[in-house]
């Protein structure tokens, strides 16, 4: 009897399960797709940035200085005669690449971390906890120097070390999420069916849990991004000729009153990253909560 | 107007417009209300029956809610009309209202004296402030007038000294220590243990009378209010549906919604009892003790939830366990399911010890054993849908592999009575009712020879309440499982149990055939447990009452 009935079951399941929902549900979320668009775009041109860009990213022209944008420089050019609109795609790739892979880390570490602790509770949690109250405690900068001192100073190394330090509230957030989940009576039944410990985790409680984890981790993007800004200020991070984000914004605040251009694009640049994260991260906090809206 | 009445509710609409469209939560209701009267408004969830409280107290959130049409007149003045200053004066000179859960109605960080004299002294009409000593000598007359002892002490308490029932009582002083002419009552009693239930609803009869106050009683259960009410307004999702005097609703029943409503409160006994045919238990439980233990040093008392208790479960038969909040019921069924650690003990299911299993084997071994949980609402992961819920077991304990899983689910679905298209529907887009369904097709899913059942239905509307236990009832039989029922509602489980044992603070009372309980209780407790039960007939039911008020 595979009627009418079962493939109309078969039909609907395609687009029912947690994550096809949410996907439909983003997709009509306006909001949430452009800022998921705009986000694409950035990466694709990051990616891309050493076939396309339009002068080199160490090309200086000394004879023109700091121009304001114009036909050959459409976003102007640095003190050096450097063309901001590739200084700013570089610094795009550093700026996009450590946003994405320290939030990351932060994410993984911070909700494995959060989720046990809060699960398991009692002792562990107790331990766990400590731990992440004395690493707060720790100035982040000796670690992260630390790190650097002894690794030598790698680009890849800095944005794990950025991701290990910035895990701690995730950590928290989680832990308290999952310890008011766990007593759910849900999640007493997945135990009465008898599920491993493991498999309540990751089927019942972080799906459950996802929400304030996405909010934190478009909260977290800006927060490493300036981090890196930060670092490489200190003559940690990355080095000029090399640019980044961040790193355009702190020269362009010294020089902002008779060179505005360069602050306001690196600073442009950097303010749409960040709506569309904010827009792409409510948008997917929504889709993935059932409840929300379902017209 | 005219000064007949304390209260006048002419065509009231309230309609809520959402994206979905409108919904209409009141719609074109109407009555009165004399000074020494009292109201029952009776109705499932989702009738407007609250609704029609928060207008009249003008608490109403607008928007989303928009009051559409009608009129209220309290003691001859037009309340919908009012400003909010207006308003506020209202509430502290007129009208009072008592919420349902007075867990939470309370403020924790405060004394409940100074909750109390906080409308005396901060009361909206300047010339009828108090001083906060005069303030407090009322207080504690209130305090007294509502049956706490010691009123003067116990000023000084926080909420979290009080008992459930002690902090209703709180309430009701709270709410008419500025002298109101009209007590609204919104669930008093649907948080609290059935005797102190009856406390309550003695303590409001009283008080109206003798206060000559109007007292609008909201409740989900026409047993509860056939003993205090003069009038009966039953509402069905939002239509006034039976306006009459407490008599003409129960004895001249007119509408066929009202019929159902009074049909449904469970009364009498099981229809077809089991009777044991094996000696041999099925559960066999022997001196279990599960303790509480506190987290720190400043609380030192252990909570002894389970206190030695042994029982024995024969296969077939629904063992019913009955007893107030904090008795230790769900503990002990948690316990026997080994979901909570005990201290000692030993449990038994057809001879296998579950105390001496390790986890894996344990949880191999919930195949065999199941529960269904009180509430619905909470016990169904809200970010799977139906299919994915009622698979999980199925897959995870073997007994369905990936490609028939799908129709074993829509069998499953089938026999609890759910419709096969909302398969791949999440719990929130389902009644309560539905969803208990849900939850219960999970637990029988694995087919289990025993099921605890904690409270299944008593988070449900009457209506739905039945129909759930019949389900219960019906699939019990046809798989031959035995149960453990755990309920504080007495009628409920007389008419769903076999036996039945009554437990208070973690200890077994006593435990006999249902019926034969039911009719010789030989407990204090089980006596006066017994007696506490409300009886949906007014006549029978002031006579209860009454004849309680003299013992005191």
């Amino acid at each position: 009897m595979k009627s009418k009935l079962m493939s109309e079951l078969d039909n609907r399941e395609l687009n029912r399960s947690l994550w096809k929902d949410a996907w439909v549900r983003l997709s009509k979320n306006r909001l949430a797709l452009f800022g998921l668009i705009t986000l694409a775009f950035f990466s694709v041109i990051a990616f891309l940035t050493p076939w396309i860009a339009p002068y080199g990213y160490e090309e200086q022209n000394l004879t023109l200085g700091a121009s304001p944008p114009s036909y050959q420089h459409l976003l102007g050019t640095d003190i050096f005669g450097r063309d901001m609109l590739t200084r700013i795609m570089y610094g795009g790739r550093v700026s996009l690449l450590v946003g994405f892979i320290a939030t990351s880390v932060a994410l993984v570490i911070g909700v494995s971390w959060g989720a046990l602790a809060g699960y398991v509770g009692g002792k562990l949690d107790a331990f766990m906890m400590r731990l992440v109250d004395i690493l707060y405690a720790l100035p982040f900068m000796i670690f992260i120097i630390l790190l650097l001192v002894v690794f030598g100073r790698n680009l890849l190394l800095l944005f794990f070390a950025i991701g290990a330090v910035e895990w701690l509230t995730m950590a928290r957030i989680v832990r308290g999420q999952v310890m008011t989940l766990k007593k759910q009576e849900f999640v007493e039944a997945a135990h009465s069916i008898g599920l491993p410990r493991h498999t309540i985790i990751i089927r019942h409680i972080v799906p459950n849990a996802i929400g304030p984890i996405i909010v934190y981790a478009t909260l977290t993007v800006p927060n490493v991004m300036l981090l890196e800004a930060f670092l490489s200020f200190l003559g940690l991070g990355i080095q000029p000729p090399q640019s980044s984000w961040g790193l355009l914004i702190n020269y362009g605040v010294e020089t902002m009153e008779e060179y505005p251009w360069l602050l306001v694009f690196p600073g442009l640049a950097l303010t749409i990253t960040l709506f569309a994260l904010n827009f792409l991260g409510d948008g997917l906090r929504d889709a993935l909560d059932p409840k929300i809206s379902k017209d | 107007m005219s000064s007949r009445f304390l209260l006048e509710v002419n065509n009231l609409s309230v309609f809520f417009h959402t994206r979905k469209g409108v919904v209409k939560a009141v719609n074109n209701v109407s009555f009165n209300l004399k000074e020494d009267e009292t109201l029952a408004i009776v109705g499932e969830s989702g009738s407007g029956k609250s609704m029609i409280c928060h207008a009249i107290m003008g608490l109403l959130t607008c928007p989303p809610a928009n009051i559409e049409s009608g009129s209220i007149y309290l003691a001859g003045e037009e309340i919908l009309k009012s400003s909010e200053k207006k308003m506020r004066q209202l509430r502290s000179n007129n009208i009072a209202m008592i919420f349902q859960d007075p867990m939470t109605s309370l403020n924790p960080f405060l004394s409940v004296g100074e909750q109390l004299i906080e409308p005396l002294i901060y009361h909206s009409d300047p010339t009828k402030r108090m001083r906060k000593d005069k303030a407090r000598l009322q207080a504690i007359k209130m305090l007294q007038e509502v049956g706490i002892e010691n009123a003067t002490e116990r000023l000084n308490d926080f909420p979290h000294q009080f008992s459930g029932g002690m902090r209703q009582r709180v309430m009701i002083a709270m709410a008419l220590i500025g002298e109101p002419q009209l007590l609204i009552c919104d669930e008093p009693t649907t948080a609290l243990d059935v005797s102190v239930q009856t406390q309550i609803l003695e303590l409001i009869k009283t008080l109206q009378k003798k206060l000559k106050i109007g007292v609008i009683f909201v409740s989900h259960d026409l047993g509860v209010v056939a003993g205090i009410s003069d009038h009966i307004l039953v509402l069905q999702s939002g239509h006034a549906v039976e306006l009459d005097t407490t008599e003409k609703v129960f004895y001249e029943t007119k509408e066929s919604y009202t019929k159902e409503l009074l049909a449904a409160i469970p009364v009498g006994p099981k229809k077809n009892e089991c009777t044991v045919i094996t000696d041999t238990p099925l559960i066999e439980v022997s001196n279990l003790n599960v303790f509480f233990k506190p987290r720190s040093a400043a609380q030192s008392k252990i909570i002894r939830a389970v206190n030695d208790i042994s029982l024995k479960i024969f296969p077939g038969e629904i063992l019913g366990i009955v007893g107030e909040s904090g008795s230790g019921k769900s503990t002990l069924g948690r316990s026997i399911l080994r979901l909570l650690p005990i201290e000692s003990g030993e449990i038994k299911f057809s001879g296998i010890n579950l105390t001496h299993l390790r986890q894996k084997e344990l949880r191999e071994f919930r195949k065999n054993m199941q529960m269904i949980f009180q509430d619905p609402y909470a016990s169904l992961n809200p970010r799977m849908t139906v299919y994915e819920t009622l698979a999980e077991p199925l897959i995870f304990q073997g007994v369905a592999n990936r490609s028939n899983v799908k129709n074993q689910v829509i069998s499953l679905m089938d026999e609890v009575g759910l419709p096969k298209l909302s398969m791949h529907k999440y719990p929130h887009e389902f009644s309560g009712g539905q969803r208990q369904r849900i939850a219960i097709g999970r637990a029988i899913g694995v087919k289990p020879d025993f099921i605890v059942a904690d409270e299944p239905v008593s988070a449900l509307d009457v209506t739905i309440q039945s129909q759930i236990l019949d389900l219960i009832l019906d699939l019990v039989r046809r798989y031959s499982i035995t149960m453990l029922f755990i309920s504080h509602d007495l009628s409920v489980i007389r008419s769903v149990t076999d036996q039945l044992a009554v437990m208070k603070s973690g200890k077994i009372l006593e435990r006999e055939r249902t019926e034969e309980l039911w009719a010789n209780p030989k407990n204090d407790y089980t006596k006066n447990l017994l007696n506490s039960i409300p009886i949906p007939d007014p006549k029978k039911e002031r006579a209860r009452l009454m004849d309680r008020a003299k013992e005191i």
